[in-house]
């Protein structure tokens, strides 16, 4: 679906009438007060509960969404959104430039997480939807709920943020960094021009092995691969993928650059690293919360060492400052960052249950 | 509605319906859920034990997962009616420094503890010589999460010296009410407390 406004962004640019690529399962209510907006992560798309098209694979959060599930089609209207600068439909740099159809490649502008949001919101308007029963993420998505809470106050009642960050550290930006080089550095990326299926396809394959470690915990590499050899007979002296975890990576991220796109993989990386919600409020974190009245859920892992449970901490105290209604856990797991989209004991009780909570209270 | 116990009916017996709580050390939120379903009390809660905090949220309680004694310093000043720390005192790591935390966040502080003071504790160390237990407090020494225990006497003295008004006092022998001797006769208290210089409150804020 094409906006029929222009969208503002952070930078002082305008993004034309953008594409919003969006899938929503359920059935809005009548008086429309059902709907949950569910925000993904840095490679996430729309497709969190239903099979994805290129991959077949399917929806990457069937463990939190359907039937039956604490975001259930049956009670609720379920709105993900695929974030502007992505590579599912939504306005991006692989979508034609309006003005000569060509791909915008680094025509187009840079993004913030503010500004994904502020599509969100526009596509609301235009499904005639005011306010949200809640709105869901983890990661990445987690930030998109919190700015939520931030620049639409009155447009959430719950905000359910797991795993995530009021602002992205320095180790975050740098682990980005690299992944950003890595793609600069194949000569295929051609300055952000390449041609559709002929894009630096090594270097986002190496962004993506090396961002991939951080979604995942020591204990669980060892646990999953240890030193354990590819060919289990011997070592090739040589530099194949002789440890399972490096045939591992390879696999994440040459299967990753047939359903992303490098230049996406930039903008978003880079809209990530901007993100410090607190900046934008005086440096005081609890000022992003001071005018929502909508009810936090809070979730951490105690392996995630991408987005630590300090970072949740931070969140919360905020959160508890600003006098709002807050819950927080920290959920063991030892998945690491993604423990998010993994089977993870006492996440769905505990979303259910504040979700439920929520819908009690109206 | 879940059934309370005698002591935590005691508790909930001195919050007015529709006040808003703070309940430091709530476990799974068995009391929270009992004022927010019986008395519409607007109640959030803290609590260290992971699992006890998920079984809180998943009933649909604001409770978050931290330590008293560091996680209470983000709540403002006067922020709830009551403040509440029940059967968690003598777990603390700094008992007071808690206590004048929940002066501050509450506008009334409800404290409730085991009274070491009781006749069978009393018994149990001149007569076993051991460290006592008792229905009350039915774990070893060793393992008890229980760290400074303390008299009736000795927390209405400590009340005393942070210039804190006791408004109401409770005591019970196991099921029954005590209202003589409580120092030997009573195994459990309850103190409604509230801060009478609250010209302090903010200079107490900035000593932590």
């Amino acid at each position: 679906m094409h906006l029929h406004q222009d969208v503002p962004l952070d930078s002082g640019l305008k993004l034309p009438a953008p594409a919003i690529a969006f899938e929503a399962i359920g059935e809005l209510n009548a008086d429309r007060s059902n709907a949950i907006l569910i925000c993904h992560a840095l490679t996430g798309d729309q497709y969190v509960a239903t099979e994805h098209p290129q991959t077949g694979k399917p929806g990457w959060w069937n463990r939190m969404v359907g039937p039956g599930k604490p975001i259930d089609p049956e009670r609720h209207f379920i709105i993900c959104t695929n974030v502007i600068g992505g590579c599912m439909g939504s306005e991006g740099p692989a979508s034609p430039h309006p003005g000569d159809g060509e791909p915008w490649g680094l025509r187009f502008p840079v993004i913030t997480i503010a500004d994904m949001v502020r599509a969100q919101a526009a596509l609301l308007d235009r499904l005639g939807i005011s306010k949200l029963r809640a709105a869901v993420g983890g990661s990445m998505g987690g930030m998109q709920v919190l700015q939520w809470a931030a620049s639409f106050p009155g447009r959430v009642e719950s905000v359910v943020a797991i795993a995530t960050a009021a602002r992205h550290s320095a180790q975050n930006i740098a682990f980005h960094e690299v992944g950003r080089q890595a793609i600069m550095a194949d000569p295929k990326w051609k300055g952000g021009a390449y041609e559709a299926g002929a894009g630096p396809a090594k270097g986002l394959a190496v962004a993506r092995m090396a961002a991939h470690i951080t979604y995942l915990s020591e204990a669980g590499l060892t646990e999953k691969f240890g030193r354990r050899l590819q060919r289990k007979d011997a070592k090739s002296f040589g530099f194949d993928a002789d440890f399972q975890i490096e045939s591992y990576l390879r696999h994440q991220g040459m299967s990753f650059v047939d359903r992303f796109d490098a230049n996406s993989y930039l903008y978003i990386t880079r809209a990530l690293d901007y993100f410090d919600l607190a900046e934008s409020h005086g440096g005081q974190l609890a000022a992003a919360f001071a005018e929502t009245r909508a009810r936090f859920c809070v979730i951490s892992f105690d392996s995630d060492w991408l987005y630590p449970t300090s970072e949740s901490k931070r969140i919360v105290q905020a959160l508890v400052a600003a006098g709002r209604h807050v819950s927080f856990v920290e959920l063991k797991s030892p998945f690491g960052h993604d423990a998010f989209l993994l089977d993870t004991p006492g996440l769905n009780t505990v979303v259910d249950g504040f979700l439920r909570a929520g819908e009690a209270g109206r | 509605m879940n059934r309370l116990s005698i002591r935590l009916q005691q508790v909930a017996s001195q919050v007015e319906p529709g006040a808003s709580v703070l309940d430091v050390g709530c476990s799974d939120g068995r009391l929270l859920a009992y004022l927010r379903d019986a008395k519409q009390v607007d109640g959030r809660g803290i609590e260290i034990d992971s699992r006890r905090v998920a079984a809180a949220v998943a009933q649909g309680l604001s409770v978050v997962q931290g330590d008293a004694t560091r996680d209470l310093a983000a709540f403002p000043d006067q922020s709830v009616d009551y403040a509440i720390l029940s059967e968690t005192l003598q777990a603390m790591d700094r008992p007071a420094h808690v206590l004048s935390e929940l002066v501050r966040i509450g506008r009334q502080a409800i404290v409730a503890f085991p009274n070491f003071g009781y006749w069978r504790v009393r018994a149990s160390l001149l007569l076993k010589g051991r460290m006592p237990m008792t229905r009350t407090l039915p774990v070893s020494w060793h393992e008890t999460e229980n760290i400074h225990f303390c008299t009736i006497d000795d927390f209405r003295m400590l009340a005393a010296q942070m210039g804190l008004r006791i408004e109401r006092e409770a005591y019970l022998d196991e099921e029954r009410r005590v209202r003589v001797w409580p120092n030997l006769r009573a195994d459990h208290a309850m103190f409604l407390l509230s801060d009478q210089r609250p010209d302090l409150i903010g200079a107490k804020h900035h000593e932590q």
